[in-house]
C-alpha cells in the first residue's frame, strides 16, 4: 500500500515536470502558434546548465561550482530563454516552418554537445550526482517522493497562476491578435516579431526549468534523455490536453505520461525479453497515430482553448 | 435578338455562408457583347466575377454558359467549359518565360493545336513575340496585362472576364489595353469585365450594371449610364460633370 | 594533401540533393516542410532490401554485375520500391495531409509530418529492429583516379546514376506539362487553376516523385553505408539544409546545396573530426538564414 503511494507519487512528480514543458509550449504555440521542433533541447539546456552550477567539483569536467539548488534553477530558465531569443531573433523574421526547422536543427546540436564535449557534459555517460531537492529523506522513497510533489506541485500551481495572469493580460491579448489576424500582426509590423520573439523565449525558459526540476529530482542526466523522442511526447501530451489551454497542458501531461507508464509496464511484465524493444518501437507508433488522428479529428484537444471552455461553463 | 452566352441567376457568394457578400444578383449576357460591373469600393464587384470563376465559393444561384450548367464546375475545368479570367493582381507567372506562361495555358489543349495557338497569340501581342524568353516578371504593367489576356485566351474562350484589368495602369496603358479588348471583341468573344474606372470601361462597354452593397442597383445601356448624373454622382464617385468629365 | 574526402563529400551530397528534390518540392508545391521525408528514404530502402531479398530467393543467387556490389535483384527492386515509396507518399497525403490542406494551416500540417516521421520510423523498428542492414557484405577495393582519390566502383556508379536522375528532373520541370504545372502552382496556385491546371493532379505527382528519388537517396546510402531505421531521420536536417541553401522550389539548387552540404561535412570531418559532423548541416542552414534566406537560386523566402 506505502509503495504504490509511494509510486503514485513518483509519478505524479514525473508527470507535472512534463506539465510544466507543456505549460511552455503552450506558451509559444497554444498562445502565440509559433511551432517548436526542439523541445528537448531547450530542456536538455536547463538540465546541464544547472547541473554544471549546482554539482559539486568533479575532477576532469568544467563546473561542479556547488551552487545552490534555486540558483540552479533561474540560471536553467535564463540560459534556455536566451538561447531561444537567439534563434528567435534569426527564424521568426522568415516563414513560419523556418522556426520549425531551426529549432529541430539546434535540438540535433545540443544533443551532439551532450554526447561529445565531455569535459563540459560528461559525453554519453552524463552527469551523476546532482544534488536532490530533499536528498537527505532519500532513504525513506515515501517521504522523499511527496516532499518532492509537494515542491513540485506548488512550482506548478504558482506557474500555472502565473501563465493564466499572463494569458488575460494585455501582452497575451496582443499574442493572441498575432496568431489570428494577420492584418493585427502586419500593423504592429516589426513590434509583433518582438511579441514572438519574447513569447518563445519565456516558453523555452519554462521547458528550461522543467529540464532542471527533473535532474533535481532523478539526480542525474544524460544525453539519451533529450531525443527527439522528449520533444514528440511533449507535443503529444499539449495536443491531447488541447493546445492554448493551460489546464488542458497538464490533464494532457497527466494522461500521456500515464498511458506511456502503463503500455511500458506491461511490456515488460508480457513481452518477452528478445522483443521488448520491437514492442517499445510500436509504442512509438501508438503515440504517433493518436497524435496524427487527433489534428485530423479533434484538432482542439480534450480541453479546447479556455475562452469556450468559460462560456460553456457559464451556459 | 442574338443569343444569351452567359446567364447568372441569383447569385449569392462569399467566404462565409453566413455573411454574403454577393447576394443576389442576376445578369444575361448576348454574345459578342462587352458588359462591365461597375460600384464603389467594396462592393462585391471582384467576389462576383471570382465566384463566377470557381475561385469563391457559391451559397445560392445558378451560372450557365452557353447553355451548360457551369455552377460546380470547379476552377480548372472553367477554361476547358470555354471561360476565361484574368485576375486583378498576380496575373502571370513572374518567374516563368512568356513563353512558358502561354505554354502552361496550352496544355489542356490537344496535342497537335498547341504551338498553333502560342504562336497566334504572338501574333496577336507582338509586343510579347519580341522577348518571348524574358521572365514574365520582368515586364511592365501594361506588358503583363497583355500577357494575362493572351494566357486566358488561349484556350479558346467563348467568354473573357477580367478583373479589373486598368488598375494600376496609365491612361496611355489603359487606352492601349482597352484597345486591345475591342479588336479581341471583334473575334467573337464576349467580354464580363469589373472596373473600377468607369469613365473608360462605360466607354468601351455596351452595357453596365451597378452593383452596391452586393445587389445590383443599376443596369442599362452603358450611353444611358454614363450620362445619367445621378449615377454617376452616387455609384461611380464621379462628381456632377463640370463641363466634359 | 589527400582530396580524397572531397569523393567522399561529393557522394553524400549527391544523395543528400536526391532527397533534397523531394523536400523542395513538397516545400514549395505544398507549402510546408516536410518533416516525415527522411521516412521516406528509410522506407524505400527497407522497400528494396525486402524486395531484391525476395527476388533473390525466387529466382537464386544474387548475381552482381560487373564489379558492381549488387545485380539486377538490387536493381530491380529498386525501380519497384522507387514507385512503392511515391505510393506511400501518396497514401499518407490522402489518410493525413489531404485532411489538414483543406483546414489551410500549413504549421498543423509541419506538425502532422512529425508525428507521421516518428510512427513511420518506429514501425520499421517493429519490424526490422534497430540492427543495421546491408545489400552486400563484400567489401570492394578501390581504384584509383589521381590526386590520392579512389573510388569503388558502386560509387562511380551511383555518381552517374544520380547525374542521370538530376538531368531528366531538370528537362522534366522545364520541358513536360506537369513539370510546367507543378512550377505554375508552386508559384501561384489561384492562377494555376484559372489557367486550367488540376492541382489535385500536380500533388500527386509531387508525391510520387519525391517518394521515388528519396528512396533513390536512401538505397544508394544503404549501398554506401549501412540501412538502418534512423537513417533517413539522421539525414533530414541535411535534406532541409540543402533545400534552403538551394532555394525552395529550385531543382538544380537542391541537388548544388546537397553537394555542398555533403562537402562541407566531409571538410569538418578532416578538421574537427567525426564527432560534430551532424552540426554542420545546421551551421549552414543558419548562415543561409542570416545572409540569403530566399537560397542561391531561391526567388522568394
Amino acid at each position: 500500500m506505502l509503495d504504490i503511494l509511494a509510486y503514485a507519487a513518483f509519478f505524479l512528480v514525473t508527470a507535472l515536470t512534463y506539465g510544466i514543458i507543456c505549460l511552455g509550449l503552450n506558451v509559444q504555440w497554444g498562445q502565440t502558434g509559433l511551432f517548436n521542433v526542439g523541445v528537448a533541447g531547450f530542456v536538455a539546456i536547463g538540465a546541464y546548465v544547472s547541473a554544471l552550477l549546482t554539482t559539486p567539483e568533479t575532477a576532469g569536467r568544467f563546473g561542479g561550482f556547488g551552487l545552490p539548488v534555486w540558483f540552479g534553477w533561474i540560471a536553467a530558465m535564463v540560459v534556455s530563454g536566451a538561447a531561444a531569443a537567439l534563434i528567435g531573433a534569426i527564424t521568426l523574421r522568415l516563414r513560419a516552418d523556418y522556426l520549425a526547422i531551426t529549432t529541430f536543427g539546434i535540438a540535433i546540436a545540443i544533443q551532439l554537445v551532450a554526447l561529445n564535449a565531455e569535459t563540459l557534459t560528461g559525453g554519453p555517460f552524463g552527469i551523476g550526482f546532482i544534488p536532490r531537492a530533499f536528498g537527505g529523506l532519500e532513504d525513506r522513497p515515501i517521504i522523499f517522493n511527496l516532499a518532492n510533489l509537494a515542491m513540485v506541485g506548488t512550482v506548478t500551481a504558482l506557474l500555472y497562476y502565473a501563465l493564466e495572469r499572463l494569458v488575460r493580460s494585455p501582452w497575451g491579448r496582443v499574442l493572441r491578435a498575432i496568431r489570428e489576424d494577420e492584418a493585427a500582426a502586419l500593423s504592429l509590423g516589426k513590434n509583433a516579431n518582438l511579441f514572438r520573439i519574447q513569447a518563445f523565449a519565456l516558453g523555452s525558459a519554462i521547458m528550461g526549468l522543467a529540464g532542471a526540476v527533473q535532474a533535481h529530482f532523478i539526480g542525474f542526466i544524460a544525453p539519451e534523455n533529450y531525443i527527439s523522442t522528449l520533444t514528440f511526447q511533449v507535443w503529444a501530451m499539449l495536443i491531447i490536453g488541447g493546445s492554448g489551454n493551460n489546464r488542458g497542458a497538464l490533464l494532457g501531461a497527466v494522461l500521456v505520461w500515464g498511458l506511456w507508464s502503463v503500455t511500458g509496464a506491461m511490456l515488460a511484465a508480457f513481452v518477452p525479453g528478445e522483443y521488448q524493444a520491437r514492442a517499445a518501437a510500436l509504442q512509438i507508433v501508438l503515440i504517433g497515430v493518436a497524435l496524427a488522428a487527433l489534428l485530423v479529428l479533434r484538432p482542439r484537444g480534450l480541453l479546447g482553448e479556455e475562452k469556450m471552455i468559460s462560456r460553456f461553463l457559464k451556459g | 435578338m442574338t443569343k444569351t452566352i452567359l446567364a447568372i441567376d441569383g447569385l449569392a457568394a462569399g467566404y462565409e455562408p453566413g455573411a454574403p457578400i454577393v447576394r443576389g444578383v442576376s445578369l444575361a449576357v448576348a454574345e459578342g457583347e462587352i458588359v462591365t460591373i461597375l460600384g464603389p469600393n467594396g462592393a462585391g464587384k471582384s467576389t462576383f466575377i471570382k465566384a463566377i470563376a470557381g475561385l469563391v465559393p457559391k451559397f445560392a444561384g445558378g451560372v450557365t454558359l452557353d447553355g451548360r450548367d457551369i455552377t460546380r464546375s470547379p476552377a480548372h475545368l472553367l477554361a476547358r467549359q470555354g471561360l476565361g479570367f484574368v485576375p486583378q493582381t498576380e496575373n502571370v507567372f513572374t518567374l516563368m518565360s512568356i513563353t512558358d506562361n502561354l505554354r502552361l495555358a496550352a496544355d489542356i489543349l490537344p496535342r497537335p493545336e498547341r504551338a498553333e495557338k502560342i504562336d497566334a497569340m504572338l501574333t496577336l501581342f507582338p509586343d510579347l513575340a519580341r522577348q518571348h524568353q524574358l521572365a514574365a516578371g520582368r515586364l511592365s504593367g501594361g506588358q503583363r496585362q497583355m500577357l494575362a489576356v493572351a494566357r486566358a485566351l488561349i484556350s479558346g474562350p467563348r467568354i473573357l472576364m477580367l478583373d479589373e484589368a486598368s488598375a494600376g495602369l496609365s491612361p496611355k496603358l489603359v487606352g492601349q489595353v482597352f484597345a486591345k479588348l475591342a479588336e479581341i471583341r471583334h473575334t467573337g468573344i464576349t467580354i464580363v469585365m469589373v472596373e473600377q474606372n468607369a469613365k473608360a470601361a462605360l466607354a468601351l462597354a455596351d452595357r453596365a450594371i451597378i452593383l452596391v452593397e452586393g445587389r445590383t442597383a443599376h443596369a442599362g445601356k452603358s450611353a444611358d449610364i454614363a450620362s445619367d448624373p445621378v449615377i454617376r454622382e452616387l455609384y461611380l464617385g464621379v462628381a456632377p460633370a463640370k463641363g466634359a468629365a | 594533401m589527400n582530396l580524397q574526402f572531397i569523393a567522399d563529400g561529393l557522394i553524400m551530397g549527391a544523395l543528400i540533393g536526391l532527397g533534397a528534390i523531394g523536400v523542395t518540392l513538397t516545400y514549395s508545391i505544398l507549402r510546408f516542410a516536410n518533416f516525415a521525408h527522411g521516412e521516406f528514404l528509410a522506407w524505400g530502402t527497407y522497400f528494396t532490401l525486402a524486395l531484391a531479398s525476395g527476388f533473390g530467393a525466387m529466382f537464386g543467387g544474387s548475381g552482381t554485375i560487373g564489379a558492381l556490389s549488387f545485380g539486377w535483384p538490387v536493381l530491380l527492386a529498386g525501380i519497384l520500391a522507387a514507385l512503392l515509396t511515391g505510393l506511400l507518399a501518396l497514401v499518407l497525403d490522402r489518410i493525413l495531409f489531404a485532411k489538414l490542406r483543406e483546414r489551410g494551416n500549413a504549421i498543423v500540417m509541419v506538425m502532422a509530418s512529425f508525428g507521421a516521421s516518428m510512427a513511420l520510423r518506429s514501425l520499421l523498428e517493429f519490424f526490422f529492429t534497430s540492427e543495421p542492414a546491408y545489400f552486400s557484405r563484400d567489401i570492394q577495393i578501390a581504384s584509383p583516379l589521381g590526386l590520392g582519390i579512389r573510388l569503388t566502383p558502386d560509387q562511380v556508379f551511383l555518381l552517374g546514376l544520380t547525374l542521370v536522375i538530376v538531368i531528366v528532373m531538370e528537362r522534366f520541370m522545364a520541358l513536360s506539362p506537369t513539370g510546367r504545372a507543378m512550377r505554375a502552382v508552386s508559384e501561384n496556385p489561384v492562377l494555376a487553376r484559372v489557367s486550367g491546371v488540376d492541382v489535385d493532379h500536380v500533388i500527386r505527382a509531387t508525391w510520387m516523385i519525391g517518394g521515388a528519388l528519396a528512396c533513390a537517396a536512401g538505397v544508394m546510402l544503404g549501398i554506401t553505408v549501412q540501412i538502418r531505421p534512423f537513417m533517413g531521420f539522421d539525414l533530414l536536417l541535411p535534406l532541409f539544409a540543402a533545400a534552403i541553401l538551394g532555394g525552395i522550389g529550385s531543382v538544380p539548387g537542391a541537388v548544388i546545396g546537397g553537394l555542398i552540404v555533403g562537402v562541407a561535412e566531409a571538410s569538418a570531418v578532416q578538421i574537427v573530426g567525426a564527432d560534430y559532423r551532424a552540426a554542420i548541416a545546421f551551421l549552414i542552414l543558419i548562415a543561409v538564414l542570416l545572409v540569403k534566406p530566399s537560397g542561391l537560386f531561391g526567388a522568394r523566402t
